[in-house]
């Protein structure tokens, strides 16, 4: 899950990470009215959306005066941006942040992510703030320096001196940069992030160490146990469709084709997309109803694919396990029934109970294209939906 | 032979009395996997299908004398589940339970680090080694027993090349799920090693997703070590970066972890990639015959 900038800063400050004064704004009068309460001499106004990339985009702007900050909060507001992380169609502004602006030294880098290969949590700094870190790694490499840290000490002193150090922050400035540190890695752990990151961390002209954006994702499976992170969710910036599905435990993704899928467990979901494009085709979506689906949430998968308009037919890829094919047919045949399906789909069905599952698919008197394995399946409806 | 269970593995049901793991014990029994007891806090001195209940996993492995343990636990108790069967020094602890928190995970594997206990999963279908024993959620049907190892990040495309090779008369040494998390107790390198001094595997079918690096460090390892052809598969070639499809390590991010360079790397150290899941058995086949092993594989 992802929440905005302003929020994370919030998250942040709470772990005495600080961040420039700010306030979040819905409207042109909130926006000048956050900056006379702020005071500043110089007032940044920045759009608030789930992708990064604003600034290049024009989201994000500097104000001298009160009226250059109702020029652009009136500019930015409800206009969507298109950055290398929104796609294409780009993402509509709703919220601003009105910060203060500062007298900024330099810019860093600090990034807490997982890292797989040690199973560990690892702090990442940079003295080339400001850019991609993924640039950074493939260009200079050598300028991003790494702290592995066990989770029975966590981030100790000398790890974040160390990082300190190694990215040449001021020696006057090592004690708040490391308090930085430390803030930001128990953030990290307290609240379930998969990510955190700061880009850029500025050291400022009055002696100060700021996250001057803040980038914080979080462990979806955590959630349940981070009751104030999900209040922060913001429903507007997520793919309706994704949104529906996670209601009924499905786990869904949207994509541009006209192949709606329907499939059980992840690797399977995944291939039978790799599958359609090898034929010629284009997945509409990713979806994994799961192990233990019932013909409700068939249903309700079907309901899902459907709502998609670009969807011209639908794949039913179940290999059943523990998963009864009969109970997918019957499922399939409910769900066909209730939502009137008038695309072609094509059905493949294996494993337990496979010739019961296509014996109701028969009797259905529906009109279901079976299909013998993935391969056939995969061709059967990338020919129909031509 | 096999790897990591077999006919005398004694296995123990750590919450039991859940309804996925009676569904599960049951048919686990149903195979002839040795279940000697179940563990649910409070319901000591109960019975599910038969097997005894007790209330810890130490009361259960001295009662029973179980070696290994399937996790069926809810997910925000089951790295405490864990815990427990490392700390009652179990050989083998399989996780199915998905969900599980990462930092969860994170500090299970520190608190196993210089422990005996192998754990494999969280969020896997299990192990199985044909006719002798089944610890896991996968259709026991579709198996057979032979000389092809099986390990793979994601359950149904495991069925999938393991229904394909038993169709085609090829049968399984063992089959074995690591899970589709980023953080797991046995990665695709200790199962390859295992299955490299497994007597009765001529041959492995690794089968891996996007996101991470294992299967590039595998292919490594593979290229290095392996004396027995390996066949592979890459599931997402194209899933989109940045969306987390299912499975919480299955995510390209920051260019990392693509289908494309894993099947690279793969090809680079001698390993055949099945172009589409669909021909995993028939890659495995056409590698089996050049190698010289088909007679050696076909088993019925």
């Amino acid at each position: 899950m992802n929440i905005h900038e302003y929020q994370g800063k919030e998250v942040l400050q709470k772990f005495g990470v600080k961040v420039p004064n700010g306030y979040v704004a819905y409207t042109v009068e909130e926006a000048v009215e956050a900056a006379e309460k702020l005071g500043s001499s110089v007032t940044v106004v920045k759009a608030q959306i789930h992708a990064g990339g604003r600034g290049k985009a024009g989201g994000v702007k500097v104000a001298k005066n009160l009226d250059e900050v109702r020029t652009y909060a009136d500019e930015i507001l409800g206009k969507t941006l298109v950055t290398h992380q929104t796609g294409p169609e780009g993402k509509e502004v709703k919220r601003l942040l009105i910060e203060e602006g500062c007298d900024i030294q330099k810019e860093y880098y600090v990034g807490v992510v997982l890292d797989r290969a040690t199973s560990r949590v690892v702090m990442m700094a940079s003295e080339e703030g400001g850019t991609e870190i993924e640039e950074v790694a493939a260009e200079t490499p050598e300028k991003i320096f790494k702290e592995v840290i066990d989770p029975v000490v966590g981030l100790t002193g000398y790890q974040a001196r160390r990082l300190a150090f190694n990215i040449n922050i001021p020696d006057a400035l090592i004690g708040k940069a490391v308090k930085f540190m430390t803030g930001l890695y128990d953030a990290f752990v307290a609240k379930d992030c998969s990510i955190a990151e700061i880009n850029p961390l500025v050291t400022t002209g009055d002696g100060e160490v700021l996250a001057l954006d803040a980038k914080l994702n979080f462990d979806d499976n955590a959630l349940y146990r981070q009751k104030d992170v999900t209040e922060m969710r913001d429903l507007e910036e997520e793919d309706e469709k994704e949104i529906e599905a996670s209601k009924y435990d499905l786990s869904y993704v949207s994509l541009d084709g006209n192949i709606g899928c329907m499939v059980n467990g992840a690797g399977l979901a995944m291939s039978t997309m790799d599958i359609i494009k090898h034929y010629g085709g284009d997945p509409a979506n990713f979806l994994d109803v799961g192990g233990g689906a019932t013909a409700e949430k068939v249903t309700e998968a079907f309901k899902i694919i459907l709502s998609d308009s670009n969807v011209k037919g639908i794949f039913v890829n179940i290999f059943g396990g523990i998963m009864k094919c009969d109970v997918i047919a019957e499922g399939v045949v409910e769900a066909t029934k209730q939502v009137g399906l008038d695309l072609p789909l094509v059905v493949r069905l294996e494993g337990t109970n496979v010739d019961l599952g296509k014996k109701i698919l028969d009797e259905s008197g529906l009109d279901i294209t079976a299909a013998d394995s993935m391969a056939d399946g995969a061709q059967k409806i990338v020919a129909m939906v031509k | 032979m096999s790897v990591y269970i077999n006919k005398d593995t004694k296995v123990i049901v750590q919450g039991i009395t859940g309804g996925t793991a009676r569904f599960h014990t049951k048919q686990m029994l149903e195979y002839g996997t040795k279940i000697v007891g179940g563990v649910t806090p409070k319901k000591a001195g109960t019975e599910v299908e038969g097997v005894p209940v007790f209330n810890t996993v130490k009361d259960a492995v001295e009662e029973t004398g179980a070696n290994a343990s399937v996790i069926y636990v809810p997910a925000p108790f089951a790295a405490d589940a864990i815990l427990e069967a490392v700390d009652a020094e179990l050989d083998l602890v399989i996780c199915i339970t998905e969900h599980i928190p990462v930092l969860d995970m994170v500090k299970v594997k520190r608190y196993m680090e210089g422990k005996k206990t192998r754990l494999v999963g969280p969020n896997c279908p299990g192990v199985i080694t044909p006719e002798e024993c089944k610890i896991g959620i996968m259709p026991g049907y579709i198996h057979k027993k032979g000389h092809i190892g099986v390990v793979s990040r994601s359950g149904t495309l495991t069925y999938e090349a393991v229904h394909q090779l038993s169709q085609q008369g090829y049968g399984q040494s063992t089959a074995v799920g690591i899970g589709g998390d980023p953080v797991n107790g046995t990665d695709f390198i200790d199962v390859l090693k295992a299955f490299n001094e497994d007597p009765d595997t001529e041959a492995v079918i690794m089968i891996g997703e996007i996101g991470g690096t294992a299967e590039e460090e595998a292919a490594e390892w593979v290229k290095a070590n392996m004396k027995k052809p390996v066949v592979g598969f890459i599931g997402g070639a194209t899933a989109p970066p940045g969306k987390r499809m299912g499975h919480a390590g299955a995510i390209i991010s920051g260019g990392k972890g693509t289908a494309d360079e894993k099947i690279r790397v793969m090809n680079s150290c001698g390993i055949e990639v099945a172009d589409t899941p669909a021909v995993i058995g028939d890659t495995m086949i056409k590698v089996l015959k050049d190698k010289g092993l088909q007679e050696k594989c076909k088993t019925h």
